[in-house]
């Protein structure tokens, strides 16, 4: 079948889409847009979070044709070409980045976080990021990412 | 395979009795796993998403009927001063994503023994209505379920809403499992005081194969607590309430936990909840 939805402020349309694939897939292999990742396909590791309809949710999870004639937002479609959105430029500033696959999704669950909770609580931010697994960090760098783009850099590096 | 986008519910009930072999999907949660992981091939794939009437809820008389299709996100923003025990159960499910996306329609139709939807619906007595090209029935949620993952909803039929009593007393949820976020529960526990009426409500979740009441606990309770004088709670009604709870369940054991841990577990749940909700109650 074919799907098209606005991804990142453009209309896209994919073609032959397998009836009971993901959005994920279609983004990832049909549109070009590599960013989201797939890691476990069953909603676990939130590697794979973008927004739909401004909400954020897990692009694995969503089917393809739930997609059509939505509204996606990835973590290509965050900035402008060329530019950095603050939540990515905090993670690159504190490390918050190892091997870097978890990072697209966490992006989006903080770019989400902040847009809710301009200024959350460490237990926010802790539930907020349930949902987003990291095996290299060990989650703290990430949590001083978060402080940084919420602007609160008093707090940042402190635990 | 098909993939069919009903946009109203006249159109979704037509294509769910004309196609035995289309599978409904509304949040995705449950049925993407289980394509991801191609361990379902429906010959349709009937999107739920886009029918307006299934994510709304409203008052009716005394009742809130819930569409099916409304988020556990939008539970615990829109509805938790009138069901907290639905909204502490909602906020327990997944993660935001999964939040975001899951539904209680969803949790009805997956009907696992595990879903923490069930046991405040349980708790709170709602009904499920269910609709089909036939017509509309409503079933006593404890009538519901009929095994692990298994209910009563008919292969014409879909979920229409859920219809419950807003609280008219203090309403707790508390789940037991290995962390705080993410997790399946090993068993879990909802408690609905109805002090108008003197009677009690409960909810077991994963500690039987399906979810279900523990009527003697709600007997026992109702005739034991001090509903004129509200006075504290005696230590032996307590336990004794979580005693008949534990004796209520059938738990099994698999990877989660032991059956043995399951209802030693569950009788822990009952007798901190009733202890919360009694406070909340005498202020
Ligand atoms: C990472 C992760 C964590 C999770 N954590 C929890 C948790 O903590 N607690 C919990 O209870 N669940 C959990 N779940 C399971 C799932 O999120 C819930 O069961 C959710 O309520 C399913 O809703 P949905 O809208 O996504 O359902 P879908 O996946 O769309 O559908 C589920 C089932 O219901 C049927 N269905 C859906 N809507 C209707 C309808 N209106 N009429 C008839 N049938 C219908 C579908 O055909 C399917 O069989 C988790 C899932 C994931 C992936
Ligand atoms: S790939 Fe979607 S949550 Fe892991
Ligand atoms: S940086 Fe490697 S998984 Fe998070």
């Amino acid at each position: 079948m074919r799907v098209t939805c606005t991804v990142n402020g453009t209309t896209r349309t994919a073609d032959d889409v397998w009836e009971g694939e993901s959005l994920l897939y279609v983004l990832r292999e049909r549109l070009g847009l590599p960013g989201s990742k797939n890691a476990c396909e069953q909603g676990e590791c939130g590697s794979c979070t973008v927004y739909l309809d401004g909400t954020a949710v897990c692009a694995c999870l969503v089917a393809a044709g739930q997609a059509a004639g939505r509204d996606v937002r990835t973590v290509e479609g965050l900035a402008p070409e060329g530019e950095l959105d603050p939540v990515q430029q905090a993670f690159l500033q504190t490390g918050a980045v190892q091997c870097g696959f978890c990072t697209p999704g966490l992006i989006v669950s903080v770019h989400d976080l902040l847009a809710r909770v301009p200024h959350p609580s460490d237990p926010e931010i802790r539930e907020a990021l349930a949902g987003n697994l990291c095996r290299c960090t060990g989650y703290e760098k990430i949590m001083d990412a978060v402080r940084l783009a919420a602007g609160s850099p008093t707090e940042a590096g402190t635990r | 395979m098909d993939f069919m986008t009903p946009s109203t519910w006249a159109d979704a009930l037509a294509i769910r009795a004309d196609r035995p072999d289309a599978l409904p999907i509304a949040g995705g949660t449950d049925v993407m796993v289980e394509m991801n992981f191609h361990r379902r091939r429906p010959g349709v794939l009937l999107d739920l998403t886009r029918i307006g009437d299934l994510t709304t809820w409203a008052m009716d008389g005394e009742l809130l009927r819930i569409g099916a299709g409304v988020s556990y996100t939008r539970i615990i923003e829109e509805l938790g001063d009138r069901l907290p025990g639905l909204a502490m159960a909602a906020r327990t499910v997944g993660s935001p994503q999964i939040r975001n996306r899951g539904t209680l329609g969803g949790n009805l139709g997956s009907a696992s023994p595990a879903g923490d939807g069930h046991p405040p619906l349980l708790a709170a007595g709602a009904q499920v209505e269910l609709a089909s090209v036939r017509g509309t029935r409503l079933v006593p949620i404890d009538g519901f379920f009929t095994g692990p993952k298994r209910s009563v909803l008919a292969p014409d039929e879909l979920i229409a809403a859920v219809w419950v009593r807003p609280a008219d007393g203090p309403e707790q949820f508390s789940k037991i499992g290995t962390r705080n976020a993410m997790v399946i529960a090993v068993s879990s526990f909802s408690l609905a005081l109805h002090p108008g009426r003197r009677e009690v409500g409960t909810g077991i979740g994963s500690a039987a194969p399906t979810p279900r009441r523990a009527t003697e606990a709600e007997l026992f309770a109702a005739g034991q607590l001090p509903w004129d004088t509200l006075a504290g709670l005696a230590p032996d009604v307590a336990r004794r309430f979580g005693e008949l709870v534990a004796a209520a369940a059938a738990p099994i054991d698999d990877v989660r936990g032991t059956a043995a841990y399951r209802r030693h577990a569950l009788a822990v749940l009952a007798q901190r909840t009733l202890t919360w909700a009694w406070r909340d109650l005498c202020g």
